[in-house]
């Protein structure tokens, strides 16, 4: 078996399943190439023909509207034909596998697929079947990893803070579930930020976090003191009342961002969420519409983003 | 039909007994070692040079998928991978389609068994009607169909009353309960244990504490009822020493634990290889040396293979979908010998946990080359290589964590009741 499905031996990039064990001069690379696709003057992100004639395959094996929809814009200022499947409502239901549907989309000429499922591992599984010609691109597996939201944050970050060495990061929420902070955490250490901190109730740690890299807090207050950028992450409608958490209330009262907790963070501080937000429950409206918040610069460096990836994963044959 | 084996090294670990003597077998009995009886005429001589003589292996858990699941294997094709494994004595788990929980079925599996002729299979009977955990099966029927013990497979046992009833009705007849302990709300949905890697590739997990909560309930309940407990696929070092402490207070509870877990951890899963989604999950490295230090010790008494044939198809799925389970009776043989290579542990007390112990577990006259035992005998060359790949593989499921690595130690003859039932 492979030991690394996402990189050549010669340490080109296959494939993007997760921020895990990706050296840092690739990750710069995709920044940098994303910087490029962005207009210096006007901010607008530009349109060229470098996927001219390829068929881009969304393949989303669960609802999102956000991702999809950038990774669309993406492929199609690539000059990429693009057709999107949700998969939930169409041969899943009929019964057929996962790697049954792969093998019929690559009989279309497929030249990438972006997977967003359920299941961790799902983007491994198909980039370990397809033909090498086809690359792979994890658009969220399960808890596991969402790479392409962790590059963008990254981009996001360095936009306004160029020098990345000093800051100090805070996570904030369901880091258990969360395929963002897996990510957001490998990106951060890998580019070798001075701290990243989780902040989260007991029931919300996976065991073992501070294996990752992290400083583990329980306690806004302390977790958020002197933090130079926050990422919200959202909490789940499912989980916000049973054996997880009692109430939206609570959570909100604890761990919900509001103006208050963040005069405890550094004054510049940028708050981030990867969307989409519930408001009143993981961060209030004033602070997202507030100064601070990048949220929706985030979007727009996400189209970015996803177009670095797919050209240097196109252009890695 | 009389056999001579000829100048093998013949171990027998209920003995002791290790070194090169000549063996033989009249009317499926062993009839003397060392000394050739007066008057014996081989039909056949087997030059056992080189190879290894013990008693043929016996696994405490293998799925032979019947009745219900042949798409995944049969009676046949398992029954056959037994005796290339060497393995001469199988239980078999209840959790079939339907379960046995039924005399008639238990009494069919027994004769179709019997009439393929290769392996003795002796079947555990379901402990709750269906593995629902709700109603008691009629368990001493099931016992004069051909059980020889009662357990709830991977299902789920959710209430502790059913359990300490079933328990209280086994103490009744003298039955062995077999229970994998598992709590069923801190095992629910998990896939992987509730370590490092499961919080790296964000998997479901299982923590340790759904074995250890279990097994101290099984050891109370089993302490006020008086049944014989054996405890099944132990798989955390915490574990390990409940068992201890409840053995030195002088409580008779038996446990094993799969040949997979002798050799691998949580770090093997690598990228999602759902050919490591097995149940109970690979533990941690310091589980898996636990383990491996309880065998040396005798606090684990058998390795079994936890043979779980799976089809290709349900293992071609994202890893917390993917059916658990590895295919295992050709591999017990040579997992065990890896072990004891590694650890240095003598071949005879290696064997034993293969042989002795779980025959004494499952009660039955095997796992012994005393003369006048049965001449289920297995005959391995302890040197020779082989690389496990679907090729060389004999059952029909080809689901191994193992698959492409290099095993040491194949199985030459395997002879059951006297009659030669494999050879290579």
């Amino acid at each position: 078996m492979q030991t690394n499905l996402q990189l050549t031996k010669e340490g080109r990039l296959r494939h993007l399943l997760t921020i895990e064990g990706l050296p840092s001069d690739t990750i710069l690379n995709i920044l940098d190439t994303a910087n490029r696709f962005i207009d210096p003057k006007t901010h607008e992100i530009q349109k060229v023909p470098l996927l001219s004639g390829k068929a881009v395959f969304n393949l989303f094996f669960e609802n999102s509207t956000r991702t999809r929809t950038t990774f669309e814009i993406a492929a199609k200022r690539l000059s990429a034909d693009v057709i999107n499947l949700n998969i939930n409502t169409s041969s899943q239901s009929k019964g057929e596998t996962l790697l049954d549907t792969v093998d019929n989309l690559v009989s279309m000429q497929a030249a990438m697929f972006i997977v967003r499922h359920n299941e961790s591992g799902a983007a491994h599984l198909i980039a370990r079947h397809v033909a090498p010609h086809i690359k792979v691109i994890n658009a969220g597996d399960g808890r596991h990893a969402h790479p392409t939201q962790a590059l963008l944050d990254l981009f996001t970050i360095r936009y306004f803070r160029p020098d990345l060495s000093r800051l100090r990061v805070a996570i904030v929420g369901d880091i258990l579930h969360s395929r963002v902070a897996r990510s957001d955490i490998h990106a951060l250490n890998a580019m070798g930020i001075a701290e990243v901190r989780v902040i989260a109730p007991y029931t919300l740690l996976p065991k073992g976090i501070e294996l990752l890299g992290v400083k583990v807090f329980h306690d806004m207050a302390k977790g958020l003191r002197d933090v130079d950028v926050i990422i919200i992450l959202r909490l789940q409608n499912e989980r916000m009342s049973g054996s997880l958490l009692p109430s939206p209330q609570e959570y909100f009262k604890s761990y919900g961002l509001t103006s208050e907790k963040l005069r405890l963070a550094h004054p510049d501080v940028l708050v981030m969420h990867p969307g989409p937000m519930n408001r009143g429950i993981e961060i209030d409206s004033a602070v997202a519409d507030g100064p601070h918040s990048v949220i929706l610069s985030q979007v727009t460096f996400g189209i970015a983003i996803r177009m670095a990836v797919m050209s240097i994963l196109m252009k890695e044959d | 039909m009389h056999i001579q084996i000829k100048k093998g090294r013949i171990i027998n670990p209920a003995t002791q007994h290790d070194a090169i003597d000549d063996l033989y077998i009249s009317h499926g009995e062993i009839v003397a070692i060392g000394v050739c009886p007066p008057g014996f005429i081989p039909d056949r001589t087997i030059n056992a040079e080189g190879y290894i003589v013990c008693p043929g292996l016996i696994d405490l858990s293998a799925r032979l998928r019947e009745p219900g699941y042949e798409y995944k294997a049969t009676l046949e094709s398992e029954l056959y991978a037994a005796v290339a494994g060497g393995v001469t004595s199988i239980a078999c788990p209840p959790d079939t389609d339907p379960v046995l929980d039924e005399p008639g079925l238990v009494e069919m599996l027994k004769h179709r068994a019997r009439t393929l002729n290769q392996a003795h299979v002796y079947p555990v009977g379901a402990l709750t009607v269906g593995l629902k955990g709700e109603a008691l099966t009629e368990m001493a029927e099931l016992s004069d169909a051909g059980c020889i013990a009662f357990s709830h497979a991977d299902a789920p046992f959710i209430n502790t009353r059913v359990i300490y009833r079933a328990m209280q009705y086994a103490a009744t007849y003298n039955f062995t309960v077999w229970l994998r302990p598992q709590d069923a709300y801190l095992g629910e949905g998990g896939v992987a244990h509730d370590g490092e890697i499961a919080t790296r590739l964000g998997l479901p997990a299982i923590p340790s504490l759904a074995e250890t909560i279990a097994l101290t309930t099984l050891i109370s309940l089993a302490r006020e009822t008086g049944v014989k407990l054996h405890i099944c696929r132990l798989s955390t070092a915490s574990g390990i020493q409940i068992i201890q402490q409840a053995r030195e207070e002088g409580l008779a509870i038996t446990c094993d634990v799969s040949s997979q877990h002798v050799h691998l951890s949580e770090q093997d899963i690598g990228n999602f290889d759902s050919h490591f989604h097995l149940a109970p999950p690979l533990r941690s490295q310091t589980d898996r040396n636990a383990i491996r230090a309880g065998l040396a010790s005798g606090e684990i008494d058998a390795i079994c293979s936890d043979h779980t044939p799976v089809d290709e198809d349900a293992k071609l799925l994202p890893f917390s979908q993917s059916e658990p389970g590895a295919t295992g009776l050709e591999l017990l043989l040579p997992l065990t010998l890896k072990w004891a290579r590694e650890e240095e542990i003598k071949l005879v007390d290696a064997l034993r946990l293969i042989t002795q112990t779980p025959a004494k577990i499952l009660g039955i006259k095997a796992g012994s080359l005393d003369v006048g035992e049965p001449a289920d005998i297995c005959i391995f060359d302890p040197e020779q290589s082989w690389r496990v790949t679907p090729e060389t593989l004999i059952s029909q499921s080809k689901n191994t964590p193992f698959l492409d690595m290099d095993m040491k130690g194949r199985v030459m003859y395997t002879l059951m009741e006297g009659a030669v039932v494999y050879e290579t």
